[in-house]
């Protein structure tokens, strides 16, 4: 049977899963960048926890996703359900894009114009609101960019333990040893990470022309 | 020592130490009057800039202390000190996403001032240090070093503080631009009557635009005269500092009293 065919013929539940896909790589994303740019801000501010923060957040990433996902079936109430589990998981990954794009971001903005800033008697917060941070904007949005497009390749795994997903015909397919059922998860999946990476490229670029 | 009643600024007895590094400034003391001119000129990594920034507290002294108003830096509620002190450095460091406008009324925007103050304000900084109204809407990309510097010294002046540091200024310019910009400054000076603490290491700039001229060198405070003692000085210290900056100095002190 041709992938198109299967496609069609299945076109509710790719639907489904799609969605299902979208909702754990949108929900992990918005934790990840609740709690990445924030710490990503927290140590530009505190130099000492740079290295520890952005070292943990290397080791996490390079967990083999499968690995990261037995690790976690332990951990109290994440591991009763795979939903929670898979979305704690994408979180964790996406996390080092965003701490390491913020804290290089905001580093790199020009020495001059923050201590201009601070000598014109700027508080931290205005400094940190009206400078730091829209200047270091773009390079904050990569990282977004960076964490969704591995985000959408990574959450196909999350089918591995149940959580649904685009993944599902991905490993249907393998179970079954059809390349048809493979490509109705592959194609969706990795037609969601060209766009989420067009998109946020579209926007990476109106914040760069500043 | 003078008066503290008088001086706006005062070094007592000020030494700064950076964490795990050696001293860099030693047993500093200098007062300021209110309204005078005071040179910080010396030979790079004399200490000038440290000096500078121990008065905005961008640098916080390991002892002694600065007193400004009359009132210890430490004791000062931090912003309150600078927004009542003008800053600009040689790099100028304008806010490269804000336009002209945005970056010369930023601290009136941040002190709340009223719409059309903050527009007649801009206005006035804009012909005090000679820009074309039309640049307000460009942004610090699309102007030239010179404009950028005149930007750089009207967003200083925009809350009308009392006291202005200024660390090399002119020093990234082209000669002409800076020619043009030091004479410009010197006129602004007698109008404007604030006290100036101005560093360079170019001796005629200092005469151009000094009452006084504090010689610093290795994080000392070597030698202290007036601008019109200061070529006539026998300081040795003076005279080699002079000596080493070469060039026809005397020509440039007669010149400077056009
Ligand atoms: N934070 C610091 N840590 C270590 N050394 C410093 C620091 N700041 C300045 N210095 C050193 O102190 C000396 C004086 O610096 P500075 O005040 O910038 O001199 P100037 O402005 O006269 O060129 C230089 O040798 C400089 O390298
Ligand atoms: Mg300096």
């Amino acid at each position: 049977m041709s992938v198109w065919h299967f496609m069609v013929q299945n076109r509710a539940e790719v639907f489904e899963l799609t969605l299902e896909h979208l909702w754990l790589v949108g929900i992990s994303m918005l934790f990840a960048i609740l709690i990445g740019i924030p710490l990503g801000i927290l140590i530009t501010r505190w130099p000492v926890l740079d290295k520890p923060v952005l070292g943990s957040a290397n080791i996490i990433q390079t967990i083999p996703s499968l690995a990261l996902f037995g690790f976690l079936l332990p951990a109290p109430w994440f591991g009763e359900r795979a939903d929670r589990m898979a979305i704690l998981a994408l979180t964790l990954y996406a996390l080092l894009p965003l701490i390491r794009n913020t804290y290089v971001g905001i580093r790199g903005v020009d020495a001059a114009v923050v201590e201009a800033a601070r000598g014109m008697g700027m508080t931290d917060r205005q400094l940190l609101f009206q400078v730091e941070l829209p200047l270091a904007l773009g390079v904050i949005i990569a990282g977004v960019r960076v964490a969704s497009v591995i985000s959408v390749g990574l959450a196909t795994i999350a089918a591995a333990i149940g959580a649904g997903g685009l993944g599902e015909f991905i490993f249907r397919g393998l179970a079954m040893v059809s390349d048809a059922v493979i490509l109705t998860g592959a194609i969706p999946a990795a037609l969601l990470a060209l766009l989420a990476d067009f998109l946020l490229g579209l926007v990476e670029k109106r914040l760069q022309r500043v | 020592m003078a008066s503290t009643g008088q001086s706006a600024i005062e070094f007592r007895n000020v030494a700064y130490q950076p964490d795990g590094s050696r001293e860099i400034l030693h047993e500093l003391n200098l007062a300021v009057a209110a309204g005078e001119t005071l040179i910080l000129l010396g030979r790079s990594g004399s200490g000038k800039t440290t000096s500078l920034k121990l008065i905005n507290n961008l640098v916080v002294p390991s002892r002694g202390e600065i007193m400004v108003e009359g009132r210890s830096t430490r004791s000062w509620d931090i912003i309150q000190l600078r927004r009542r002190i003008g800053y600009v450095i040689q790099e100028v460091g304008l806010f490269p996403h804000f336009t002209v406008e945005r970056n010369i009324t930023l601290i009136p925007r941040l002190e709340h001032w009223p719409a059309d103050r903050i527009q007649a304000r801009l206005k006035e900084l804009l012909a005090l240090v000679g820009l074309d109204p039309e640049l307000a809407s460009r942004h610090p990309r699309e102007l030239s070093g010179g404009q950028r510097q005149r930007v750089g010294v009207a967003r200083a002046l925009a809350a009308d503080p009392p006291i202005l540091l200024m660390d090399e200024p002119f020093g990234a310019l082209d000669p002409i631009t800076r020619a043009d910009l030091q004479s410009e400054f010197a006129a602004l000076e007698k109008r404007l009557r604030k006290t100036v603490v101005f560093v360079t290491h170019d001796v005629r700039e200092a005469l151009l635009l000094g009452d006084r001229i504090a010689l610093m060198e290795g994080g000392r405070l070597v030698a202290l005269a007036t601008t019109a003692e200061f070529l006539r000085s026998t300081d040795p210290l003076i005279s080699a500092y002079v000596r080493s900056a070469g060039g026809s100095l005397h020509n440039t002190a007669l010149g400077g009293e056009r």
